[in-house]
C-alpha cells in the first residue's frame, strides 16, 4: 500500500440501515421468523432463492431473441411454449409461471406492464426497473401507451397497431422485438449484443 | 377409456363476455378499469390455482378456467387518443366472466 494515502475513506457513504423499518417490512420479518421457527421454510433455501433471483438479467433474454432471430423452428417453439423453449437453453422458468413471448411484425408492435403490482419476466430478464415498478407507468401504459412509448423516445406511427399485455397473475411476458436492418450478417453474439431489456418489455425499438 | 372432465370449461375462443361489475373485498387479480367491460376471450389459457382464494389459505390448491381476454383500447377508454386497432389483453379467471 502506498504511503501516499491522501484518499478519505469517508468519500463512500457507510452502508447502515439506521430508519425504522415500515410496517410491511415488519409484517414480512415477522412471517419469514414464523415460518422457518415452524421449520416450513429454512434460513438457506430463502438464501439460495434470493441467489436465483440476482442470478437473473436481459442477458438470458437476448440470448432467447438472438436465437429465434437465426432459428425459425426454434422462434415458433418459443411462441408456442415460452417455458419449455427456456428450458431448451438452459433457463429455467422457477417460479411456476407461464412464460409468454410477444412477436412484434412491420404493423403490430406490443408493451408490457403489470397494472396490479410489477408481475415481469424474472427468470428471463431479472429484477425489473424501477420505472416499471412506479404508479405512473403502470397507470399511463394502459390508457396513453403512444404518449409514454414517445417519453422513452419511441415513435409508433399510427398504421402500427398497439397491443399492451396487463400480466395480472400466471401469464409472464416478453417481447420478441423486430430485427433491425442491417443485422443481416450478424452473428449471434453480435445479435445478442444489440438487444436491450427496454426492447424486451416492449418500450423501445433497436436500432443499429 | 373414456376420460370425463367434471369441470370443464364455460367459455369458448371467440366469445364476447362481460368482466364483473363488482367490488368484493380481498385479494383480487382484476384490475378495476376492466370491470364492467365487454371482452372477447381469446385463448383459454388452461387451469391454475386461484390466487384469490389462496391468498386467505381457503382453496387447499383448488384450479381454475383462466383465460386471454381482449378488448380494443377506444372501447376500454372514452377518451383514447390512438389508432382505433390498438388493443389491451389481460387474463381473468372464470368467476369474473359472465355469458352475455
Amino acid at each position: 500500500m502506498s504511503n501516499n494515502h491522501d484518499h478519505s475513506h469517508e468519500e463512500h457513504a457507510e452502508i447502515t440501515h439506521d430508519e425504522k423499518p415500515g410496517y410491511y417490512e415488519i409484517l414480512e420479518i415477522s412471517i419469514r421468523e414464523i415460518l422457518i421457527e415452524k421449520q416450513l421454510i429454512k434460513a438457506e433455501e430463502i438464501r439460495k432463492q434470493i441467489e436465483v433471483l440476482d442470478s437473473r438479467s436481459p442477458v438470458l433474454g437476448s440470448k432467447l431473441v438472438a436465437k429465434a432471430w437465426l432459428d425459425d423452428a426454434f422462434r415458433e417453439r418459443l411462441l408456442a411454449d415460452g417455458n419449455s423453449a427456456a428450458e431448451e437453453m438452459g433457463i429455467t422458468i422457477y417460479d411456476d409461471t407461464a412464460f409468454t413471448v410477444l412477436e412484434d411484425t412491420e404493423t403490430l408492435h406490443h408493451m408490457i406492464v403489470c397494472t396490479l403490482c410489477s408481475c415481469y419476466p424474472r427468470a428471463v430478464l431479472g429484477l425489473p426497473p424501477d420505472w416499471y415498478k412506479s404508479k405512473e407507468y403502470r397507470i399511463r401504459a394502459v390508457h396513453e401507451p403512444r404518449a409514454v412509448l414517445k417519453e422513452f423516445g419511441t415513435v409508433i406511427p399510427n398504421s402500427v397497431q398497439i397491443q399492451i399485455n396487463d400480466s395480472t397473475a400466471n401469464q409472464r411476458y416478453m417481447v420478441l422485438p423486430l430485427r433491425p436492418k442491417g443485422s443481416e450478417n450478424f452473428t449471434i453474439d453480435q445479435l445478442e449484443a444489440i438487444v436491450t431489456r427496454d426492447a424486451m418489455i416492449g418500450v423501445a425499438l433497436i436500432s443499429l | 377409456m373414456n376420460v370425463v372432465d367434471h369441470d370443464p370449461p364455460i367459455h369458448q375462443e371467440g366469445k364476447k363476455v362481460r368482466v364483473s361489475l363488482k367490488f368484493p373485498i380481498g385479494h383480487y387479480r382484476v384490475p378495476t378499469y376492466i370491470r364492467g367491460k365487454e371482452v372477447r376471450i381469446e385463448k383459454n389459457l388452461g387451469r391454475y390455482i386461484n390466487p384469490e382464494e389462496e391468498a386467505f389459505g381457503k382453496n387447499a390448491g383448488s384450479k381454475l378456467w383462466y383465460y386471454l381476454v381482449s378488448i380494443p383500447q377506444k372501447q376500454l377508454w372514452k377518451d383514447y387518443n390512438g389508432a382505433d386497432e390498438d388493443l389491451l389483453e389481460i387474463e381473468v379467471f372464470e368467476p369474473w366472466l359472465e355469458s352475455i
